[in-house]
């Protein structure tokens, strides 16, 4: 029987906060998995240690010990400029609270992440052109973020998360700024976005969320329970 | 979307903390550009001043004796044979490779003559270069000579034959109508008969020859010994002396507010970087979400370092050409104040090229440390803005 091969392996993970006396273990000695095209639900109480793990797979986080693969690279071996260059290629980020550019519009935003990919202005414009689309936000696409509704907002960093069109995307707390119907909506909005082969992994502490998901790993003092 | 995109929207959007910025670079480069302008147009002013007070090459023949006299006072008691240089070589200063430089040539020719049974000196001259060369020549109540037979006397010779304007009298001979007395002027042609060069020429029996010739030279920043080894060089039998004292006083009028705008100019430029800096550090600070959320989607520390110091590249040109602007209109207007008749130089062209390179250069240097610290965010730091 061939070895199975997951797009992610989590081995003795570790993250330990120092601040002067005092010592916080926000991540303690994890191990995980998650298959390509999953939809994992990262679920836990405030404080638990979900966000750090979510920003530790998202390569922006060095782990104090442990091992992070993703599609079988080492991502903490790599330098700080490669991490970048990973970072872009494959994840795409939805932040809390959607974290948009204040002063740029919404195809401005979502075109953000192709700033540094080289593309020419076309090729980025029909992307971004169909990912805007794809959230529902056409008639506004050159509205600033302060001109739309929280629930647009959300799309719009949905939008700007996928149009690099990266394997993985990794969203914490989605749904914490918006009302249950609109949560719903952009719940669903990640579920097609899965259905169409992105790896999602969503942080929330919201247990009506994981009826999408696939599987929930839940995150209680820096431990994992899968 | 490209990076210039980002910086350019950020710029719009920051407008108040921008303007701010633009304005610490104009007064830098405002302030550096009207002491530059200022003091180009008080050298030019004093060029002026100095070229009027008079000669500041003579030319005399070459001589084996030294001269006998000192502050007016003769204690020689001994007369020498003079030599005389050739009136019809004088042309020759003006083919000089610095000629341009040349502003008057006024050659003297000198002699002693008798008149009244008096022995007093005759100088012959060529009247419209020498009133040129002789601003403090008083002009008033009199004419100068028009004709060949017309003298102009010294007030000290005048007082010694008790002789006025519209008189006559003989000299050596030769009949001349006094046309004008000249007014003191604690110089040597107080005690002068000055007619014209040629007249005189006949008088003393010397057609043709010069005593000695003056020379003025119009230059900015001086070459003058440069004019006078080039004039030596054409007059190997001649003595050509620049008249150092002048030249010495005018460089170093000069270079004191030279000095002056240089000292200002550092102080000023030092306190525009300081501006600059705390700005752009203010600007990195507001934007650490920013710059998290740049991080967290795949840009490298270089992409974050390049916005910050497009941004500073964008606003160096902008205030280059707005200090630059401004600082020439400052001068225009503070000049007649400072100079008393004076004006301005004008627009250096050149200035405006080193004042917007001086401010690009400026904003760059007092932007890299602000761009480094963004560029050197830890991204999870800055993420834990958010």
């Amino acid at each position: 029987m061939a070895e199975v091969k997951h797009l992610i392996e989590v081995r003795g993970l570790k993250k330990t906060y120092q601040s002067g006396y005092i010592r916080v273990e926000a991540v303690r000695n994890m191990d995980f998995f998650i298959d390509d095209a999953e939809f994992v639900t990262l679920m836990g109480r405030s404080g638990s240690g979900k966000s750090t793990l979510l920003s530790i797979l998202g390569a922006l986080n060095h782990p104090t010990g442990g091992k992070v693969m993703v599609d079988s690279l080492d991502i903490y071996a790599l330098t700080s400029e490669q991490r970048a260059d990973f970072r872009s290629e494959y994840i795409g980020f939805i932040f809390q609270s959607f974290q948009l550019i204040p002063y740029l519009t919404v195809l401005e935003n979502v075109k953000l992440p192709m700033a540094v990919t080289g593309r020419k202005k076309k090729i980025q414009d029909r992307m971004a052109e169909e990912v805007i689309e794809r959230v529902g936000l056409t008639a506004k696409s050159l509205r600033l973020p302060d001109q739309l509704s929280g629930g647009e907002q959300e799309r719009v960093a949905i939008a700007r998360a996928i149009v690099n069109k990266p394997p993985l995307i990794l969203a914490d707390e989605p749904t914490g700024n918006l009302d249950s119907k609109t949560a719903g909506d952009i719940m669903g909005l990640l579920k097609s976005l899965n259905s169409d082969g992105h790896t999602v992994i969503v942080v929330t502490h919201n247990p009506d969320m994981e009826s999408y998901a696939g599987r929930t790993i839940r995150v209680r003092d820096g431990e994992c329970f899968v | 979307m490209k990076l210039h995109n980002i910086s350019f929207s950020n710029i719009r959007r920051r407008k108040g903390r921008m303007i701010f910025l633009v304005l610490g670079l104009v007064i830098g480069i405002s302030t550096v550009v009207t002491l530059l302008s200022v003091t180009d147009s008080m050298t030019r002013d004093i060029e002026e001043k100095l070229n009027q007070f008079g000669a500041n090459i003579v030319m005399v023949p070459k001589t084996e004796n030294l001269a006998l006299n000192y502050g007016g006072i003769d204690v020689g008691g001994v007369n020498y044979s003079v030599p005389e240089l050739d009136e019809a070589r004088l042309a020759e200063i003006r083919a000089i490779r610095n000629s341009k430089n040349i502003s008057i040539v006024a050659p003297k020719i000198l002699g002693p003559v008798t008149i009244n049974e008096k022995r007093v000196l005759m100088m012959g001259v060529w009247f419209e270069e020498e009133i040129a060369l002789k601003t403090w020549w008083h002009k008033s109540e009199w004419v100068f000579p028009q004709k060949e037979n017309e003298v102009m006397l010294g007030a000290e010779v005048a007082a010694r034959l008790g002789v006025k304007a519209g008189e006559s009298l003989v000299v050596s001979g030769t009949p001349f109508q006094v046309a004008a007395v000249l007014s003191p002027t604690g110089a040597s042609e107080d005690s002068a008969v000055i007619a014209e060069l040629g007249a005189v020429q006949r008088v003393l029996g010397k057609e043709g020859k010069i005593s000695m010739v003056e020379i003025s030279a119009f230059c900015q920043g001086c070459p003058i010994s440069e004019l006078t080894l080039q004039i030596a060089e054409k007059f190997p039998e001649a003595k050509v002396t620049a008249m150092k004292q002048a030249v010495l006083s005018k460089m170093q009028s000069i270079e004191m507010f030279q000095s002056f705008s240089f000292g200002v100019s550092v102080i000023v430029i030092l306190i525009g970087s300081l501006l600059v800096f705390v700005t752009m550090m203010g600007s990195v600070n507001e934007r650490t979400r920013e710059i998290g959320i740049f991080r967290a989607i795949g840009f490298r520390q270089s992409h974050v370092m390049q916005i910050i110091l497009l941004e500073a590249l964008l606003l160096g040109i902008i205030g280059g050409i707005l200090g630059f602007a401004a600082g020439n209109l400052t001068a225009w207007g503070l000049v007649p104040m400072i100079i008393k008749d004076g004006t301005f130089a004008g627009v250096d062209l050149r200035l405006g090229v080193v004042s917007i390179l001086m401010a690009v250069a400026l904003s760059l240097l007092a932007s890299l440390y602000p761009a480094f610290k963004a560029g050197n965010m830890d991204p999870s730091e800055a993420l834990r803005a958010l």
